[in-house]
């Protein structure tokens, strides 16, 4: 699975460097190093004012922020992996 | 608005806008012949002696704007006709000498170049002058002028001599593209050839998926002094750049990057400005083996884009001729497609008729204050300083000259080399002040360096391992 979180101007003012640090700290939780690869994209094309932009494999969702942030890591990324691996 | 410092610049623009302005079009062919008509119209001169020489010269011009003669590797060339054969005597005495008691003329040179007349009007012997300048220094009528062409006193590489047709010549072996006699010849006779053509065909492809990325350079906070920033990364957009990102941001990798090699060798020379690189394998070929490894900043945030996006196309855009003969190595041109300097980008939106004083403010973020202030002298040893720091490396001392200029270049280059220099790490920036002095700037204040210095505060990251922490 690739993740790409959007390190363009518009989501680097948004918090960019938090949602990364987030997504680090979750992936080794849940040892997932193996199977997500973690990489900065300069701009997805969505610019939102409610967060950063972050694309999984082929979707994009916008608007990322702390807040929203466990419930997209546990639903698109970890709830993924898991079906896949069942 | 003025948007330029001199006339010669505005006229290379004028072309630059016509030719873009048919690309855009897709008329470039059938009208290429048309151009110089179209700016001199009518019969009466205002540059040269007639309106077909103009033409005649209009119309190298327009080469150039095209991509320029194609045998030639250098980016810098001269347009022969162009070239005014200005007198090229060196110094001499002028009607000025008023034959004074004083001859601190004749005292003060080393040479015993000076003699008088009857009259006790004073004569140089030019079999003695070594052109040193001090008499003409020390005149009280400055009656003693150098009558040095602007180009070879702008070329600190002594790359021009003049050839069997009186222009002027460039030794390409010598020259470093870095644009100083572009910037310096009254009569724009040298200029750097443009690649913005190149830019409006990736840009075309966008309908294809093509994503290209604007690399602007830091410099870019000193230019368009008119418009806000935001304004002008917004017109970057509407011209049909897929995302603006910062060179700086290059340049915070670069710093990190560099100080590492730094102590692990003992000894570096920046790799930053090309002009500086390619005067080092030229003229101390011995010092080659401690230029710095590492990518420019221009090409790490380039091959970043290139290596993390699919169908990505960049072009940077900066202050510097000397780019676009960088990208032509095979080091880095898999990662840049095009340069473009900040003249031909003010042709570029001019072109597509963009007022940018009229659009919303976008915003450009991605440095810290360390990257960003790389476009002024002085601020890439500032940089490595704070890596040093950042990284927790205690066990080195940076001893760093910053070198504003080649001729400064060159004094510490010839210390190296006779080992009489005390510093571990050379920073080498071609243009006075360094980017901010460059030949492809709008415009060159005294203002420029606080405005890039107040760009770097304004910058949200202010450690470098902050700012390139998105990346990993």
């Amino acid at each position: 699975m690739i993740v790409q979180v959007c390190v363009g101007s518009s989501c680097h003012i948004r918090g960019s460097d938090e949602i990364v640090t987030l997504f680090q700290n979750a992936i080794s939780e849940h040892k997932l190093e193996n199977d997500v690869t973690l990489v900065g994209s300069f701009c997805i094309g969505k610019c939102s004012p409610n967060g950063v932009s972050v694309q999984i494999d082929d979707e994009v969702l916008v608007g990322v922020n702390r807040q929203s942030f466990n419930e997209l890591f546990n639903e698109k990324v970890l709830g993924v992996i898991k079906s896949e691996r069942e | 608005m003025r948007k330029f410092d001199t006339k010669v610049q505005h006229l290379k623009y004028k072309v630059l806008r016509e030719v873009a302005r048919q690309a855009w079009n897709d008329t470039l062919l059938e009208n290429v012949l048309e151009i110089p008509k179209m700016i001199v119209s009518g019969k009466v001169p205002t540059m040269r002696c007639c309106v077909y020489k103009e033409r005649a010269i209009l119309g190298e011009r327009v080469k150039m704007a095209m991509g320029g003669n194609k045998d030639n590797p250098n980016v810098i060339e001269v347009i022969d006709i162009a070239c005014d054969e200005c007198p090229a005597a060196g110094y001499e005495v002028t009607e000025s000498c008023r034959g004074c008691l004083a001859h601190r003329c004749e005292d003060v040179c080393k040479r015993g170049a000076i003699s008088f007349d009857q009259n006790h009007v004073a004569h140089i012997d030019k079999s003695k002058c070594v052109e040193c300048g001090q008499c003409a220094k020390v005149c009280p009528f400055s009656a003693i002028v150098n009558r040095k062409r602007p180009c070879q006193n702008a070329c600190k590489v002594k790359a021009i001599s003049i050839n069997d047709d009186n222009a002027a010549a460039i030794n390409n072996d010598k020259c470093t593209s870095c644009g100083a006699c572009v910037y310096q010849c009254p009569f724009g006779a040298i200029t750097d050839k443009s690649y913005i053509l190149d830019a409006i065909s990736l840009l075309k492809q966008k309908e294809q998926g093509v994503k290209v990325y604007a690399i602007v350079a830091p410099s870019i906070s000193s230019q368009f002094t008119y418009a806000k920033l935001g304004q002008v990364i917004k017109g970057l957009k509407e011209l049909g750049f897929h995302a603006v990102v910062e060179a700086a941001l290059g340049a915070d990798m670069v710093a990190l990057a560099e100080s590492k090699e730094l102590v692990e060798k003992g000894f570096l020379t920046s790799s930053c400005c090309p002009a500086f690189v390619s005067y080092i394998k030229s003229d101390f070929p011995e010092l080659a083996e401690h230029i710095s490894h590492n990518f420019s900043p221009m090409a790490a945030i380039s091959k970043y884009i290139k290596e993390t996006t699919e169908n990505a196309k960049t072009v940077f855009i900066g202050p510097c001729t000397a780019k676009k003969a960088e990208v032509q190595s095979d080091k880095v041109k898999p990662y840049v497609d095009a340069v473009l300097t900040f003249e031909e980008l003010q042709a570029l939106f001019d072109s597509r008729d963009f007022d940018i004083t009229t659009l919303e403010e976008d915003v450009l973020d991605n440095a810290s204050y360390f990257g960003r202030i790389f476009a002024r002298c002085g601020g890439l040893a500032d940089a490595v300083t704070q890596a040093i720091k950042e990284q927790g490396i205690e066990d080195f001392e940076l001893k760093a000259v910053s070198c504003d200029g080649i001729e400064e270049c060159r004094m510490a280059l010839l210390r190296k080399s006779k080992n009489a220099l005390d510093a571990n790490f050379i920073e080498g920036m071609a243009c006075i002040g360094g980017c901010i002095g460059g030949a492809g700037c709008l415009t060159h204040g005294e203002k420029n360096k606080a405005e890039v210095d107040k760009y770097g505060r304004e910058a949200m990251e202010k450690s470098i391992l902050d700012a390139v922490s998105v990346l990993k």
